[in-house]
């Protein structure tokens, strides 16, 4: 099974994305001087992870050829982050169940 | 029993793996997996004789309620070592870095894994976690417990944590590599016609394992390295002194350390699966359900970790979220047992020793599973939490079930890693023997849980002296059922009668190549065309629905 | 010794040692998650047990340094997924030209984190040295502030020995691209390297809002 076949990404679409992390990478530190909690309690870090997440997705996507990648390579992937989602949900439940009464 | 048709004198191949090069050189530095195997069945038996005496020790020091041999100090010690050595340089290598090593490639067709010299490196990589724990063992051992609780092993221990687990982080990397090498060789080196359901069984396993050692153990191995950290810089991830979390330890310890138990299970699950439609001569009963149940029990195994922090401190909420998923996770595992069960349901079965482990497996597997769900239940969880049911309930699954896999493994492919048939008859007591000694060491430790023993204490009140005696003469009589094994295995090596490509027979390709293989395992590329467990076709074996089947070679007959 | 290009003995066909070491590659990215995502959990749990003192001590890291390293990483992995496109397009002379980009940019960011090293080592920042916050903290507040800054040198420091195996990965892929031995046909060793590069920058991509923009607004 080949990985992008013969898909060559062009520099052009590398340039795009690169521009568009950049204006992300400002957003993101220009978001934490505002204060986001005001309007919802943890925006401000629900903002930064989003952020960072559309420019995680953009590198593996793009620079990393995920997005012309085999299946194969998107499982991988995606079995990756649930698994770390696994750990850290699981493990932040208890954490957050702690102070439920218990009836 | 059917006719027996003594089989034709064979002799050994001329060239194999085992003569191909000569001196020390071509086995430290060979790329070989089947070699790679051999240096990994030199450690692990290493591990587990240290192991062995650590609990022979432990045995005879509780043969008396208030401790016959060692200081309390010392007898943590013993306990922990026995636990860092067994599990982490034994149990978790021992299957597939020996059986798996040596077996992968031949039975998916090819001629090597993926990645040779990543392989022995894995192996170099082991030896050196290795070294530093035994390192930590002569300077002051460990008496930690093997799950390293903090802030004991982080703080206040004075015995030697870092090493020890610096030792065990890097072992870590030793499964990670063999992991990515078994999961990226069966996705790309299968021979033509070898499709997903043709693979054996034992691949399925294999490849569920490799799954865990690719998404577990780098857990553990950055919680270990943080221990590490904190005792030798006095930080405070763990230490409440300094605002740190010990339950945070437990979670990121339980998160590898609940699924590696599924790395000691699973491979030896995939020897039963080989095993079984061999000795019933038989195909087995519901492939696709026991490959399915293989992955699902690595998938879900991820998500139980916390049962093992019931009583530590998490919210009851999570308890009952881990308990409920717990027995999920025993589902899997049941369908395996029922599928084997039916395959030997009018199967042709003799009870040759690999069938003899297998069998025993069964039934031992079966008990200590179903005792883990006694174990899973909140309520009764309270009252058996650190007692010695625990301990029979684990050593059930990992003695009972995973070493009797490992050993019934060895006894079945000896023939084809050594060219030489051990002594059947001689197998055969041992395996008995082992069996009686094994349940006569654990069987009785259940009682002692349900009456309140605790575990990890280096004495106990007088009413529980019986059962201890009874335990430990157990031990004993444990201890000549591996110690035979080592004799007669070093003996056939070079007494041993020859056995020819496939003494039992057994339908898979590995069976298909020379006794001992050639460096190269197959002389052409095998082109695969037949379903696997085809007992009932395969005349060329002896095996077809017309044909007698043959009966499986003996070493003494 | 194998050459780089050459068919090693394991493998039928070149394509399946390609699609082996790309799968390779991938899945030992996959246990580099779970690595670097014990730390993120340590993280999360701290920081929710002492939100205050982690905002305090996050703002005493330079915003601006950490910001510009950002961009220079990120600059970086273009330059990186360029030179995959040189070799791709059979450009064997742009090859060595953006490794060398690269590798600039990557020792950038070593050199600007070596100056934020310092900086906490002057103001007295650095666990397991002698460790104190601001003056007149209490102990509590020290401890807790301790716990950011472990997190803060463990995250970094992990994440910075990746960045020099990167490196040295990089300098060696430029040797190998000097003697000219990546065409279209044969780059897989860059196009992994590439892919190592790109974790290790998106690994960065969530350091740098969990450490450094925690509360900048107050």
């Amino acid at each position: 099974m080949s990985e992008h076949a013969e898909h060559v990404v062009s520099p052009k679409i590398y340039l795009l994305i690169f521009a568009a992390l950049m204006v992300l990478t400002v957003t993101t530190a220009w978001a934490a001087t505002v204060d986001l909690n005001a309007y919802f309690m943890g925006l401000n870090i629900i903002v930064a992870l989003v952020i960072a997440t559309c420019k995680a997705s953009l590198v593996v996507l793009f620079f990393m050829h995920a997005y012309y990648s085999a299946k194969r390579t998107k499982l991988i992937i995606i079995c990756g982050v649930f698994w770390l989602a696994i750990m850290l949900f699981l493990t932040m439940g208890d954490y957050a169940t702690r102070s439920w009464e218990v009836h | 029993m059917a006719t027996t048709t003594t089989a034709p004198a064979y002799t050994m191949p001329r060239d194999h793996y085992l003569n191909s090069s000569y001196g020390i050189r071509s086995w430290l530095l060979t790329t070989d997996h089947k070699r790679i195997a051999w240096l990994y069945l030199a450690g692990v038996t290493f591990f587990f004789t240290l192991g062995g005496i650590f609990a022979a020790m432990i045995r005879i020091h509780l043969l008396v309620p208030n401790g016959l041999l060692v200081s309390p100090e010392t007898y943590n010690k013993l306990f922990t070592m026995h636990g860092v050595a067994m599990i982490f340089f034994f149990l978790i290598p021992s299957i597939p870095a020996v059986l798996g090593n040596f077996l992968i490639p031949l039975m998916i067709g090819a001629k090597d894994v993926a990645f040779p010299k990543l392989n022995l490196l894995s192996w170099y990589v082991y030896i050196t976690g290795g070294c530093f724990v035994l390192y930590a063992f002569a300077t002051g051992g460990l008496d930690t417990g093997w799950t390293f609780y903090t802030p004991l092993s982080s703080v206040y221990s004075n015995s030697a944590v870092a090493p020890a687990v610096i030792g065990i982080f890097i072992n870590g990397f030793s499964s990670i590599l063999t992991g990515i090498n078994f999961a990226v060789t069966i996705h790309t080196m299968r021979a033509p016609g070898m499709t997903w359901f043709r693979l054996p069984l034992f691949i399925w396993a294999h490849y569920a394992t490799s799954i865990i050692f690719i998404l577990g153990t780098p857990v553990i191995a950055i919680t270990l390295l943080l221990v590490a950290l904190e005792r030798v810089f006095h930080l405070g991830f763990f230490n409440p002194a300094l605002g740190g979390d010990p339950i945070l330890f437990q979670h990121l310890f339980w998160f590898y350390s609940h699924p590696a138990v599924y790395i000691m299970i699973l491979p030896a699950m995939g020897v039963i699966s080989e095993i079984i439609p061999t000795f019933a001569r038989k195909p087995i009963f519901g492939y696709t359900f026991i490959a399915a149940s293989s992955i699902s029990i690595a998938v879900i195994g991820f998500f139980v970790w916390a049962h093992h922090m019931f009583l530590t401190g998490e919210s009851t909420y999570a308890a009952l979220a881990f308990s409920l998923l717990s027995y999920l996770v025993a589902i899997p595992s049941a369908v395996k047992v029922f599928n084997w069960t039916a395959t030997l349901y009018k199967g042709s079965i003799s009870y040759d020793t690999p069938m003899l482990y297998a069998l025993g497996f069964i039934g031992l597997f079966l008990i200590g599973g179903l005792t883990g769900l006694f174990l899973a239940c909140l309520g009764l969880d309270i009252n058996i939490h650190d007692t010695y049911f625990v301990i029979a309930h684990f050593h059930y699954i990992m003695v009972g079930g995973a070493i009797m896999g490992y050993l019934g493994g060895l006894h079945f492919w000896w023939p084809k890693i050594t060219g030489k048939l051990y002594p059947e008859f001689l197998a055969r007591v041992a395996a008995i023997t082992l069996f009686v000694g094994f349940n006569l060491t654990f069987g009785p430790q259940f009682l002692l849980g349900l009456m309140g023993m605790p575990r990890r204490y280096h004495n106990y009140p007088p009413e529980f002296q019986v059962l201890n005696v009874l335990s430990t003469a157990g031990a004993s009589i444990l201890a000549i059922g591996y110690l035979l094994p080592m004799v007669y295995f070093t003996w056939s090596v070079r007494y041993g009668k020859v056995a020819g490509p496939n003494p039992w027979p057994a339908t898979g390709l590995e069976w298909s190549t020379d006794s001992p293989p050639p460096a190269e395992n197959f002389d052409v590329t095998p082109v695969v065309d037949w379903e696997p467990y085809d007992y009932k076709n395969r005349a060329d074996l002896g095996l077809g629905t017309s044909v007698a089947p043959l009966a499986p070679a003996h070493g003494d007959d | 010794m194998h050459r780089t290009g050459e068919l090693y003995g394991q493998f039928q066909t070149l394509e399946q040692q390609k699609a082996s070491a790309t799968l390779g590659m991938w899945i030992f990215l996959a246990t580099e998650i779970l690595f670097f995502g014990g730390l993120f959990l340590t993280y999360t749990i701290n920081r929710q047990a002492y939100p205050d003192v982690f905002a305090d001590a996050s703002k005493t890291l330079s915003l601006p340094l950490g910001t510009i390293n950002t961009l220079v990483l990120i600059a970086s992995s273009l330059t990186m997924a360029m030179a995959v496109w040189s070799a791709e397009v059979g450009k064997k002379k742009l090859i060595p030209l953006f490794l060398v980009l690269t590798l600039i940019l990557g020792s950038i960011f070593l050199f600007i984190k070596g100056i934020e090293y310092h900086d906490k080592y002057v103001e007295h920042h650095i666990p397991g040295l002698p460790f104190q916050f601001e003056p007149g903290s209490s102990v509590a507040t020290n401890a807790h502030a301790e716990l950011f800054f472990s997190l803060y040198f463990g995250m970094t420091g992990l994440h910075a020995m990746h960045m020099v195996v990167g490196v040295g990965l990089l300098i060696w892929l430029l040797r190998q691209s000097l003697k000219g031995r990546f065409t279209p046909d044969y780059n897989t060793p860059i196009e992994n390297v590439g892919l190592y590069w790109h974790f290790v920058d998106i690994v960065w991509i969530y350091l740098y809002p969990l450490l450094y923009l925690i509360d900048r607004h107050k």
